[in-house]
Protein backbone atom coordinates (compact mmCIF):
# COMPACT_ATOMS: atom_id res chain seq x y z
CA UNK A 1 0.00 0.00 0.00
CA UNK A 2 1.15 3.36 -0.82
CA UNK A 3 0.02 6.18 1.58
CA UNK A 4 0.56 9.79 1.29
CA UNK A 5 0.36 12.11 4.10
CA UNK A 6 -0.10 15.81 3.89
CA UNK A 7 2.05 17.80 6.58
CA UNK A 8 1.79 21.50 7.78
CA UNK A 9 4.81 23.25 9.57
CA UNK A 10 2.94 25.48 12.31
CA UNK A 11 3.30 27.31 15.17
CA UNK A 12 4.25 25.28 18.44
CA UNK A 13 1.00 24.94 20.35
CA UNK A 14 2.36 27.16 23.50
CA UNK A 15 2.60 30.32 20.85
CA UNK A 16 1.64 33.30 22.53
CA UNK A 17 0.19 34.86 18.85
CA UNK A 18 1.20 38.24 18.41
CA UNK A 19 1.00 40.01 14.94
CA UNK A 20 2.92 43.10 13.44
CA UNK A 21 2.42 45.33 10.84
CA UNK A 22 -0.54 46.93 11.57
CA UNK A 23 -1.84 43.27 12.64
CA UNK A 24 -1.29 42.13 9.02
CA UNK A 25 1.19 39.74 9.65
CA UNK A 26 1.28 36.99 11.92
CA UNK A 27 4.62 37.79 13.97
CA UNK A 28 6.48 34.67 13.89
CA UNK A 29 9.80 36.13 15.50
CA UNK A 30 10.64 33.51 18.23
CA UNK A 31 8.42 31.50 17.24
CA UNK A 32 9.48 27.72 17.00
CA UNK A 33 7.53 25.71 14.35
CA UNK A 34 6.45 22.14 14.25
CA UNK A 35 4.76 19.13 12.77
CA UNK A 36 0.89 20.00 13.02
CA UNK A 37 0.00 17.65 15.87
CA UNK A 38 -3.09 16.40 13.75
CA UNK A 39 -0.44 15.24 11.03
CA UNK A 40 1.54 13.37 13.59
CA UNK A 41 -1.65 11.42 14.18
CA UNK A 42 -2.00 10.65 10.57
CA UNK A 43 1.70 9.67 9.71
CA UNK A 44 1.70 7.43 13.30
CA UNK A 45 -1.18 5.86 11.60
CA UNK A 46 0.47 5.50 7.86
CA UNK A 47 3.57 4.32 9.14
CA UNK A 48 1.58 1.58 11.33
CA UNK A 49 -0.42 0.77 8.45
CA UNK A 50 2.68 0.05 6.20
CA UNK A 51 5.20 -1.65 8.81
CA UNK A 52 7.19 -4.32 8.42
CA UNK A 53 7.11 -3.95 4.46
CA UNK A 54 3.45 -3.60 3.80
CA UNK A 55 4.07 -0.39 1.99
CA UNK A 56 5.63 3.07 1.64
CA UNK A 57 4.42 6.45 3.58
CA UNK A 58 5.44 9.70 1.25
CA UNK A 59 5.22 13.01 3.04
CA UNK A 60 4.54 16.07 1.31
CA UNK A 61 4.32 19.78 2.32
CA UNK A 62 4.13 23.14 0.61
CA UNK A 63 6.46 25.39 2.14
CA UNK A 64 9.89 27.13 1.83
CA UNK A 65 13.04 25.74 2.60
CA UNK A 66 12.44 26.66 6.13
CA UNK A 67 10.11 23.87 6.70
CA UNK A 68 12.63 21.25 5.73
CA UNK A 69 13.37 20.53 9.85
CA UNK A 70 9.81 19.19 10.41
CA UNK A 71 10.04 17.00 6.54
CA UNK A 72 13.06 15.50 8.02
CA UNK A 73 11.18 15.41 11.53
CA UNK A 74 8.45 13.22 9.79
CA UNK A 75 11.47 11.35 7.82
CA UNK A 76 12.37 10.45 11.62
CA UNK A 77 8.88 9.25 12.39
CA UNK A 78 9.60 6.68 9.71
CA UNK A 79 8.05 8.38 6.28
CA UNK A 80 9.52 6.54 3.12
CA UNK A 81 10.63 9.65 1.61
CA UNK A 82 9.28 12.89 1.16
CA UNK A 83 8.51 15.77 -1.25
CA UNK A 84 8.73 19.33 -0.86
CA UNK A 85 6.65 21.79 -3.16
CA UNK A 86 8.96 25.00 -2.80
CA UNK A 87 5.97 27.61 -2.17
CA UNK A 88 4.85 30.12 0.53
CA UNK A 89 1.27 27.95 1.70
CA UNK A 90 -0.59 30.92 0.83
CA UNK A 91 -4.33 29.41 1.25
CA UNK A 92 -5.94 25.52 1.25
CA UNK A 93 -6.81 26.08 -2.13
CA UNK A 94 -3.12 26.67 -3.10
CA UNK A 95 -1.64 24.16 -0.95
CA UNK A 96 -4.86 21.58 -2.25
CA UNK A 97 -4.20 22.33 -6.05
CA UNK A 98 -0.38 21.99 -5.52
CA UNK A 99 -0.72 18.83 -4.01
CA UNK A 100 -3.86 17.62 -6.38
CA UNK A 101 -0.99 18.12 -9.43
CA UNK A 102 1.62 15.78 -7.65
CA UNK A 103 -0.93 13.32 -7.06
CA UNK A 104 -1.88 12.97 -10.49
CA UNK A 105 1.04 12.08 -11.64
CA UNK A 106 2.32 9.75 -8.86
CA UNK A 107 -1.29 8.04 -7.77
CA UNK A 108 -1.51 7.15 -3.95
CA UNK A 109 -3.62 4.33 -2.24
CA UNK A 110 -4.36 6.37 0.06
CA UNK A 111 -4.02 10.15 1.02
CA UNK A 112 -4.18 11.48 4.69
CA UNK A 113 -4.10 15.18 5.85
CA UNK A 114 -4.19 15.90 9.54
CA UNK A 115 -7.86 17.19 10.40
CA UNK A 116 -6.90 20.82 10.33
CA UNK A 117 -3.59 22.90 10.86
CA UNK A 118 -3.80 24.30 14.25
CA UNK A 119 -2.99 27.96 12.35
CA UNK A 120 -5.63 28.73 10.40
CA UNK A 121 -7.92 25.49 11.38
CA UNK A 122 -9.37 25.16 8.14
CA UNK A 123 -9.64 21.46 7.85
CA UNK A 124 -10.33 21.82 3.75
CA UNK A 125 -7.41 20.72 2.19
CA UNK A 126 -8.52 17.02 2.34
CA UNK A 127 -11.94 18.25 0.48
CA UNK A 128 -10.33 20.22 -1.75
CA UNK A 129 -7.89 17.06 -2.52
CA UNK A 130 -11.07 14.68 -2.63
CA UNK A 131 -13.18 17.12 -5.39
CA UNK A 132 -9.52 17.70 -7.09
CA UNK A 133 -8.89 13.96 -7.82
CA UNK A 134 -12.67 12.90 -8.22
CA UNK A 135 -11.80 10.45 -4.94
CA UNK A 136 -14.40 10.34 -1.43
CA UNK A 137 -13.01 12.62 1.42
CA UNK A 138 -13.96 12.03 4.66
CA UNK A 139 -13.56 15.20 6.73
CA UNK A 140 -13.06 14.09 10.26
CA UNK A 141 -12.15 10.51 11.36
CA UNK A 142 -11.36 8.85 14.78
CA UNK A 143 -10.92 5.37 13.46
CA UNK A 144 -9.08 3.94 10.34
CA UNK A 145 -8.65 0.41 9.77
CA UNK A 146 -8.14 -2.22 6.41
CA UNK A 147 -10.66 -4.47 5.85
CA UNK A 148 -9.62 -6.09 2.65
CA UNK A 149 -9.42 -3.78 0.10
CA UNK A 150 -11.37 -1.25 1.79
CA UNK A 151 -10.77 1.07 4.75
CA UNK A 152 -13.44 1.19 7.59
CA UNK A 153 -13.96 4.20 9.26
CA UNK A 154 -15.55 6.24 12.19
CA UNK A 155 -16.17 9.93 11.27
CA UNK A 156 -17.24 12.17 14.35
CA UNK A 157 -20.35 13.72 14.24
CA UNK A 158 -22.15 15.83 16.81
CA UNK A 159 -22.91 13.90 19.65
CA UNK A 160 -21.66 10.43 18.29
CA UNK A 161 -19.87 8.58 15.39
CA UNK A 162 -20.85 7.44 11.72
CA UNK A 163 -18.78 4.27 10.91
CA UNK A 164 -18.41 4.06 6.79
CA UNK A 165 -16.59 1.47 4.67
CA UNK A 166 -14.73 2.77 1.78
CA UNK A 167 -12.98 1.39 -1.33
CA UNK A 168 -9.55 2.87 -1.33
CA UNK A 169 -8.49 5.33 -2.61
CA UNK A 170 -9.69 8.22 -0.75
CA UNK A 171 -8.96 10.84 1.35
CA UNK A 172 -9.04 11.66 5.14
CA UNK A 173 -8.71 14.05 7.47
CA UNK A 174 -7.29 12.47 11.04
CA UNK A 175 -7.74 13.56 14.14
CA UNK A 176 -7.37 11.83 17.83
CA UNK A 177 -7.89 8.59 18.38
CA UNK A 178 -6.66 7.13 14.51
CA UNK A 179 -3.14 6.72 16.19
CA UNK A 180 -1.24 7.78 19.01
CA UNK A 181 1.64 10.14 17.72
CA UNK A 182 5.35 7.85 17.76
CA UNK A 183 8.32 9.70 19.23
CA UNK A 184 11.66 9.55 16.54
CA UNK A 185 14.30 6.95 17.93
CA UNK A 186 18.27 7.30 17.33
CA UNK A 187 17.74 5.33 14.65
CA UNK A 188 14.66 7.17 13.08
CA UNK A 189 16.88 10.36 13.50
CA UNK A 190 20.09 9.17 12.24
CA UNK A 191 18.08 7.61 8.76
CA UNK A 192 15.82 10.80 8.20
CA UNK A 193 19.31 12.63 7.40
CA UNK A 194 19.90 9.91 4.18
CA UNK A 195 16.46 9.33 3.14
CA UNK A 196 15.04 11.07 -0.15
CA UNK A 197 13.71 14.55 0.21
CA UNK A 198 12.68 15.72 -3.52
CA UNK A 199 11.99 19.56 -4.34
CA UNK A 200 9.48 20.05 -6.89
CA UNK A 201 8.21 23.76 -7.93
CA UNK A 202 4.86 24.81 -7.82
CA UNK A 203 2.19 25.68 -10.90
CA UNK A 204 0.58 28.39 -11.27
CA UNK A 205 -2.92 28.73 -9.75
CA UNK A 206 -4.99 31.37 -9.31
CA UNK A 207 -5.82 32.14 -5.76
CA UNK A 208 -9.24 32.86 -4.16
CA UNK A 209 -8.63 34.04 -1.01
CA UNK A 210 -6.46 36.47 1.00
CA UNK A 211 -6.18 37.21 4.45
CA UNK A 212 -5.88 41.20 5.13
CA UNK A 213 -5.91 41.75 8.92
CA UNK A 214 -5.34 39.86 12.38
CA UNK A 215 -7.45 40.40 15.83
CA UNK A 216 -6.94 39.31 19.22
CA UNK A 217 -9.87 38.31 21.26
CA UNK A 218 -11.27 41.19 23.26
CA UNK A 219 -9.74 41.32 27.03
CA UNK A 220 -11.60 40.00 29.39
CA UNK A 221 -12.76 42.08 32.93
CA UNK A 222 -11.48 41.25 36.40
CA UNK A 223 -12.85 37.83 37.63
CA UNK A 224 -15.08 38.54 40.16
CA UNK A 225 -14.67 35.96 42.74
CA UNK A 226 -17.19 34.13 44.99
CA UNK A 227 -16.18 32.47 48.19
CA UNK A 228 -16.09 28.65 47.90
CA UNK A 229 -18.59 28.30 51.50
CA UNK A 230 -20.97 30.28 49.38
CA UNK A 231 -20.87 28.51 46.18
CA UNK A 232 -24.51 28.76 45.92
CA UNK A 233 -24.14 32.41 45.31
CA UNK A 234 -22.56 31.95 41.61
CA UNK A 235 -25.56 30.40 40.40
CA UNK A 236 -27.25 33.32 41.79
CA UNK A 237 -25.04 35.78 39.70
CA UNK A 238 -25.16 33.80 36.71
CA UNK A 239 -29.04 33.65 36.24
CA UNK A 240 -29.33 37.34 37.30
CA UNK A 241 -26.23 39.23 36.27
CA UNK A 242 -24.68 37.20 33.31
CA UNK A 243 -28.15 35.85 32.38
CA UNK A 244 -26.53 32.87 31.14
CA UNK A 245 -29.13 30.07 32.97
CA UNK B 1 -27.19 36.61 -7.63
CA UNK B 2 -28.72 34.50 -4.72
CA UNK B 3 -27.83 33.25 -1.47
CA UNK B 4 -28.03 29.66 -0.85
CA UNK B 5 -28.00 28.04 2.49
CA UNK B 6 -27.63 24.37 2.84
CA UNK B 7 -30.17 23.09 6.00
CA UNK B 8 -28.74 19.95 7.66
CA UNK B 9 -30.59 17.86 9.58
CA UNK B 10 -29.94 15.18 12.06
CA UNK B 11 -32.55 12.36 12.27
CA UNK B 12 -35.05 13.83 10.16
CA UNK B 13 -34.44 17.32 12.66
CA UNK B 14 -32.65 20.86 12.31
CA UNK B 15 -30.69 21.74 15.22
CA UNK B 16 -30.00 25.70 16.78
CA UNK B 17 -26.66 25.96 14.69
CA UNK B 18 -29.23 25.20 11.68
CA UNK B 19 -31.30 28.03 12.51
CA UNK B 20 -28.80 30.34 13.33
CA UNK B 21 -27.25 29.94 9.68
CA UNK B 22 -30.60 30.40 7.75
CA UNK B 23 -30.18 33.68 10.03
CA UNK B 24 -26.92 34.33 8.96
CA UNK B 25 -27.68 33.31 5.50
CA UNK B 26 -31.03 35.89 5.66
CA UNK B 27 -28.66 38.98 6.87
CA UNK B 28 -25.91 38.18 4.22
CA UNK B 29 -28.91 37.83 1.43
CA UNK B 30 -30.31 41.16 3.10
CA UNK B 31 -26.92 43.10 2.49
CA UNK B 32 -26.62 41.41 -1.06
CA UNK B 33 -30.39 42.50 -1.70
CA UNK B 34 -31.30 39.25 -3.27
CA UNK B 35 -33.24 35.70 -2.18
CA UNK B 36 -32.46 33.42 0.27
CA UNK B 37 -32.77 29.80 -1.00
CA UNK B 38 -32.56 26.95 1.52
CA UNK B 39 -31.72 23.21 0.16
CA UNK B 40 -32.77 20.11 2.85
CA UNK B 41 -30.93 16.49 1.75
CA UNK B 42 -32.91 13.56 2.98
CA UNK B 43 -35.75 12.37 5.02
CA UNK B 44 -37.18 15.87 6.58
CA UNK B 45 -40.97 16.41 7.03
CA UNK B 46 -43.23 19.33 6.00
CA UNK B 47 -43.36 21.19 9.30
CA UNK B 48 -40.00 20.55 9.91
CA UNK B 49 -38.88 22.13 5.89
CA UNK B 50 -41.70 24.70 6.77
CA UNK B 51 -39.77 26.12 9.94
CA UNK B 52 -37.14 27.22 7.79
CA UNK B 53 -38.87 29.55 6.08
CA UNK B 54 -39.24 31.45 9.82
CA UNK B 55 -35.53 32.10 10.17
CA UNK B 56 -35.90 34.09 6.35
CA UNK B 57 -35.73 31.24 3.71
CA UNK B 58 -37.81 32.70 0.78
CA UNK B 59 -37.78 29.12 -0.87
CA UNK B 60 -36.89 25.75 0.43
CA UNK B 61 -35.75 23.39 -1.74
CA UNK B 62 -36.26 19.79 -0.91
CA UNK B 63 -34.08 16.81 -2.29
CA UNK B 64 -35.66 14.08 -0.63
CA UNK B 65 -34.61 10.50 -2.39
CA UNK B 66 -33.52 6.55 -0.82
CA UNK B 67 -29.98 7.41 -2.40
CA UNK B 68 -29.71 10.50 -0.54
CA UNK B 69 -31.45 9.28 2.61
CA UNK B 70 -28.35 9.09 5.01
CA UNK B 71 -24.99 11.61 4.39
CA UNK B 72 -22.17 10.88 1.88
CA UNK B 73 -20.03 13.85 1.78
CA UNK B 74 -19.30 13.64 -2.28
CA UNK B 75 -22.55 13.21 -3.36
CA UNK B 76 -24.37 15.98 -0.71
CA UNK B 77 -22.03 18.60 -2.13
CA UNK B 78 -22.66 17.53 -6.14
CA UNK B 79 -26.21 18.46 -5.14
CA UNK B 80 -25.59 21.60 -2.99
CA UNK B 81 -23.44 22.37 -5.95
CA UNK B 82 -26.34 22.14 -8.67
CA UNK B 83 -28.54 23.83 -6.92
CA UNK B 84 -26.23 26.93 -6.15
CA UNK B 85 -25.88 26.48 -10.20
CA UNK B 86 -29.90 26.00 -10.45
CA UNK B 87 -31.09 28.94 -8.30
CA UNK B 88 -27.72 31.45 -9.35
CA UNK B 89 -26.59 31.33 -6.02
CA UNK B 90 -23.36 33.34 -5.88
CA UNK B 91 -22.88 32.67 -2.28
CA UNK B 92 -23.16 29.28 -0.24
CA UNK B 93 -23.62 29.34 3.26
CA UNK B 94 -23.23 26.17 5.51
CA UNK B 95 -22.61 25.42 9.40
CA UNK B 96 -19.29 24.32 10.38
CA UNK B 97 -20.40 21.45 11.49
CA UNK B 98 -18.47 17.99 11.21
CA UNK B 99 -20.29 18.03 8.26
CA UNK B 100 -20.04 21.18 6.78
CA UNK B 101 -16.31 20.93 7.36
CA UNK B 102 -16.21 18.16 4.57
CA UNK B 103 -18.66 19.84 2.29
CA UNK B 104 -17.57 23.13 2.41
CA UNK B 105 -13.90 22.55 0.67
CA UNK B 106 -16.05 20.40 -2.19
CA UNK B 107 -18.21 22.99 -2.49
CA UNK B 108 -15.11 25.43 -3.00
CA UNK B 109 -13.89 23.38 -5.79
CA UNK B 110 -16.78 22.59 -7.44
CA UNK B 111 -18.24 26.27 -7.51
CA UNK B 112 -14.71 27.94 -8.53
CA UNK B 113 -15.01 29.67 -5.19
CA UNK B 114 -13.01 30.94 -2.19
CA UNK B 115 -13.97 29.46 1.16
CA UNK B 116 -14.32 30.46 4.73
CA UNK B 117 -14.26 28.00 7.28
CA UNK B 118 -15.59 28.93 10.72
CA UNK B 119 -16.79 32.43 9.83
CA UNK B 120 -17.97 34.50 13.17
CA UNK B 121 -19.60 37.19 12.08
CA UNK B 122 -21.25 38.89 9.09
CA UNK B 123 -19.75 39.75 5.76
CA UNK B 124 -17.98 43.24 5.82
CA UNK B 125 -18.59 44.96 2.22
CA UNK B 126 -15.49 48.07 2.08
CA UNK B 127 -14.91 49.31 -1.03
CA UNK B 128 -15.37 46.66 -3.71
CA UNK B 129 -13.64 43.98 -0.96
CA UNK B 130 -15.90 41.37 0.80
CA UNK B 131 -14.35 39.84 3.87
CA UNK B 132 -15.38 37.88 6.69
CA UNK B 133 -14.31 37.04 9.75
CA UNK B 134 -12.85 33.67 10.83
CA UNK B 135 -11.47 32.12 13.92
CA UNK B 136 -7.32 31.13 13.25
CA UNK B 137 -5.24 29.70 15.67
CA UNK B 138 -6.99 27.92 16.81
CA UNK B 139 -9.07 30.30 18.85
CA UNK B 140 -6.23 32.32 19.86
CA UNK B 141 -7.37 34.73 17.47
CA UNK B 142 -9.49 35.95 14.52
CA UNK B 143 -8.30 36.19 10.94
CA UNK B 144 -10.11 39.00 8.47
CA UNK B 145 -10.40 36.96 5.03
CA UNK B 146 -11.04 38.48 1.79
CA UNK B 147 -13.20 36.55 -1.37
CA UNK B 148 -11.41 37.27 -4.27
CA UNK B 149 -13.97 34.68 -6.54
CA UNK B 150 -17.36 35.72 -7.84
CA UNK B 151 -18.24 32.59 -5.95
CA UNK B 152 -17.87 32.24 -2.18
CA UNK B 153 -18.65 29.71 0.50
CA UNK B 154 -18.91 30.67 4.06
CA UNK B 155 -19.17 28.10 6.99
CA UNK B 156 -20.56 29.40 10.05
CA UNK B 157 -19.05 28.80 13.63
CA UNK B 158 -22.39 27.46 15.74
CA UNK B 159 -23.11 29.65 18.63
CA UNK B 160 -21.58 32.75 17.11
CA UNK B 161 -24.67 34.48 15.58
CA UNK B 162 -27.98 34.66 17.01
CA UNK B 163 -31.31 33.08 15.40
CA UNK B 164 -33.54 36.22 14.18
CA UNK B 165 -36.87 35.56 13.39
CA UNK B 166 -37.97 36.96 10.01
CA UNK B 167 -40.75 34.89 8.40
CA UNK B 168 -41.24 34.19 4.75
CA UNK B 169 -44.46 32.63 2.95
CA UNK B 170 -43.83 28.84 3.78
CA UNK B 171 -42.60 27.52 0.08
CA UNK B 172 -41.47 24.59 -0.99
CA UNK B 173 -40.44 22.54 -3.98
CA UNK B 174 -38.62 18.99 -4.58
CA UNK B 175 -35.37 19.01 -5.92
CA UNK B 176 -34.53 16.14 -8.39
CA UNK B 177 -30.81 15.81 -9.08
CA UNK B 178 -29.31 12.96 -11.34
CA UNK B 179 -27.00 11.45 -8.91
CA UNK B 180 -23.38 10.14 -10.26
CA UNK B 181 -22.70 6.63 -8.87
CA UNK B 182 -18.65 7.12 -8.70
CA UNK B 183 -20.14 9.79 -5.55
CA UNK B 184 -21.45 6.74 -3.35
CA UNK B 185 -18.27 5.10 -3.04
CA UNK B 186 -18.22 5.64 0.73
CA UNK B 187 -21.00 3.11 2.12
CA UNK B 188 -22.40 4.06 5.93
CA UNK B 189 -22.32 1.18 7.99
CA UNK B 190 -23.73 2.20 11.31
CA UNK B 191 -24.66 5.26 12.80
CA UNK B 192 -24.34 5.44 16.38
CA UNK B 193 -25.41 8.60 18.42
CA UNK B 194 -25.69 9.03 21.78
CA UNK B 195 -28.97 10.88 22.46
CA UNK B 196 -29.27 10.98 26.31
CA UNK B 197 -26.34 13.75 26.19
CA UNK B 198 -26.00 17.11 24.84
CA UNK B 199 -23.44 17.50 22.24
CA UNK B 200 -20.25 19.29 23.10
CA UNK B 201 -19.97 21.57 19.72
CA UNK B 202 -23.82 22.87 19.87
CA UNK B 203 -24.06 23.02 23.76
CA UNK B 204 -24.60 26.39 25.41
CA UNK B 205 -23.62 25.56 28.71
CA UNK B 206 -20.50 23.55 28.57
CA UNK B 207 -19.19 21.73 32.03
CA UNK B 208 -15.49 20.96 31.99
CA UNK B 209 -13.41 18.71 33.93
CA UNK B 210 -9.53 18.50 34.36
CA UNK B 211 -6.96 16.54 36.22
CA UNK B 212 -7.89 18.24 40.00
CA UNK B 213 -11.10 15.86 39.62
CA UNK B 214 -8.09 13.30 39.95
CA UNK B 215 -9.42 10.48 38.32
CA UNK B 216 -12.58 8.98 36.20
CA UNK B 217 -14.52 8.24 38.78
CA UNK B 218 -14.93 11.45 40.42
CA UNK B 219 -16.70 12.81 37.11
CA UNK B 220 -20.62 11.62 39.16
CA UNK B 221 -20.54 15.06 39.97
CA UNK B 222 -19.63 17.07 36.56
CA UNK B 223 -22.00 15.14 35.12
CA UNK B 224 -25.03 15.71 37.49
CA UNK B 225 -24.01 19.52 36.98
CA UNK B 226 -23.96 18.84 33.55
CA UNK B 227 -27.24 17.62 33.46
CA UNK B 228 -29.37 20.22 36.09
CA UNK B 229 -27.65 22.81 33.67
CA UNK B 230 -28.95 21.31 30.25
CA UNK B 231 -25.04 20.99 29.42
CA UNK B 232 -22.69 18.86 27.57
CA UNK B 233 -19.56 17.55 29.41
CA UNK B 234 -15.63 17.83 28.64
CA UNK B 235 -12.87 17.82 29.56
CA UNK B 236 -9.05 18.77 29.17
CA UNK B 237 -6.07 17.07 27.52
CA UNK B 238 -4.45 15.00 29.80
CA UNK B 239 -7.95 14.12 31.21
CA UNK B 240 -8.42 12.39 28.11
CA UNK B 241 -5.08 11.12 27.18
CA UNK B 242 -5.37 9.26 30.50
CA UNK B 243 -8.32 8.21 29.07
CA UNK B 244 -10.38 9.49 31.82
CA UNK B 245 -13.36 10.51 29.37
CA UNK B 246 -13.14 10.20 25.43
CA UNK B 247 -11.27 12.19 22.88
CA UNK B 248 -14.50 13.73 21.57
CA UNK B 249 -14.96 15.26 25.13
CA UNK B 250 -11.35 17.43 24.76
CA UNK B 251 -11.56 20.51 24.43
CA UNK B 252 -8.14 22.56 23.28
CA UNK B 253 -5.98 23.46 20.35
CA UNK B 254 -5.69 19.99 19.37
CA UNK B 255 -8.98 19.00 20.72
CA UNK B 256 -12.14 20.70 19.83
CA UNK B 257 -12.64 24.39 20.05
CA UNK B 258 -16.03 25.74 21.49
CA UNK B 259 -17.72 28.91 21.74
CA UNK B 260 -20.79 28.61 24.29
CA UNK B 261 -22.92 30.73 26.38
CA UNK B 262 -20.66 29.50 29.31
CA UNK B 263 -17.94 27.50 29.99
CA UNK B 264 -17.16 26.19 33.13
CA UNK B 265 -14.35 25.24 33.84
CA UNK B 266 -13.31 22.63 37.00
CA UNK B 267 -10.04 21.75 38.13
CA UNK B 268 -8.28 23.00 35.24
CA UNK B 269 -5.42 25.35 35.26
CA UNK B 270 -5.26 26.48 31.50
CA UNK B 271 -2.57 25.93 29.56
CA UNK B 272 -2.43 27.89 26.78
CA UNK B 273 -3.71 25.30 24.29
CA UNK B 274 -6.72 24.95 26.54
CA UNK B 275 -7.17 28.64 26.95
CA UNK B 276 -7.38 28.35 23.21
CA UNK B 277 -9.96 25.96 22.50
CA UNK B 278 -12.55 27.86 25.15
CA UNK B 279 -11.64 31.77 24.66
CA UNK B 280 -14.83 32.60 22.37
CA UNK B 281 -17.01 31.46 25.16
CA UNK B 282 -19.31 34.43 26.31
CA UNK B 283 -19.29 33.40 30.33
CA UNK B 284 -16.25 31.90 31.85
CA UNK B 285 -16.33 29.94 35.21
CA UNK B 286 -13.43 29.14 36.71
CA UNK B 287 -13.30 26.16 39.98
CA UNK B 288 -9.66 25.72 41.09
CA UNK B 289 -8.15 25.14 44.22
CA UNK B 290 -5.15 27.01 43.36
CA UNK B 291 -5.62 30.88 43.47
CA UNK B 292 -2.55 31.53 40.69
CA UNK B 293 -3.91 29.01 38.27
CA UNK B 294 -3.52 31.35 34.94
CA UNK B 295 -7.31 29.96 33.76
CA UNK B 296 -8.62 32.78 37.22
CA UNK B 297 -6.83 35.38 34.64
CA UNK B 298 -9.39 34.58 31.92
CA UNK B 299 -12.42 34.13 33.83
CA UNK B 300 -15.49 36.09 34.65
CA UNK B 301 -16.63 34.32 37.29
CA UNK B 302 -14.15 32.19 39.71
CA UNK B 303 -14.04 30.38 42.85
CA UNK B 304 -10.68 29.58 44.86
CA UNK B 305 -11.85 25.89 46.41
CA UNK B 306 -12.00 22.27 46.08
CA UNK B 307 -14.04 20.86 43.49
CA UNK B 308 -15.09 18.13 45.16
CA UNK B 309 -16.76 20.50 48.08
CA UNK B 310 -17.49 23.85 45.85
CA UNK B 311 -19.43 21.40 43.13
CA UNK B 312 -21.94 19.91 45.36
CA UNK B 313 -22.90 23.05 47.08
CA UNK B 314 -23.50 24.33 42.94
CA UNK B 315 -25.93 21.22 42.23
CA UNK B 316 -27.48 22.01 45.64
CA UNK B 317 -28.15 26.02 44.67
CA UNK B 318 -29.34 24.62 41.10
CA UNK B 319 -31.73 22.59 42.54
CA UNK B 320 -32.94 25.25 44.87
CA UNK B 321 -32.60 27.48 41.93
CA UNK B 322 -34.68 25.22 40.25
CA UNK B 323 -37.21 24.37 42.48
CA UNK B 324 -38.58 28.55 42.88
CA UNK B 325 -38.68 29.13 38.97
Amino acid sequence: MTILVCISNVPDTTTKITFTDNNTQFNTNGVQFILNPYDEIALARAVELTDGGKGTVTVINVGEANTEPTIRKALAIGATDAVRINAKPHDAWFVAYQIAQYVKANPFDLILTGRESIDYNGSKVAGMLGELLDLPSVSIIKKLELEGDKAVVEREIEGGKEILTIPFPFVAGTAEGVAEPKIPNMRGIMSARTKPLTVIEPVDVKTNSEIISYETPAPRGQVKLVAADDAGKLIDLLHTEAKVI
Amino acid sequence: MSVLIYAENADGKFKKSIFEAVSYARAIADQQNTALTAISIGDVNADELNSLAKYGADKILNAANAQLKNFVNQAYASVIAEAAKKEGADIVVLSNSFSGRGLAPRLGVKLDAGVVDGAVELPELNGGKFTVKKTAFSGKAFAVVELTSANKVIALTPNSYKIVEAAKAEKVEGFSVETNESDFKAMLKEIVRSTDKVSLPDAEIVVSGGRGLKGPENWGMIEELANLLGAATACSKPVSDSGWRPHSEHVGQTGIAVSPNLYIAIGISGAIQHLAGVSSSKVIVVINKDAEAPFFKVADYGIVGDAFEVVPKLIAAIKEHKALV
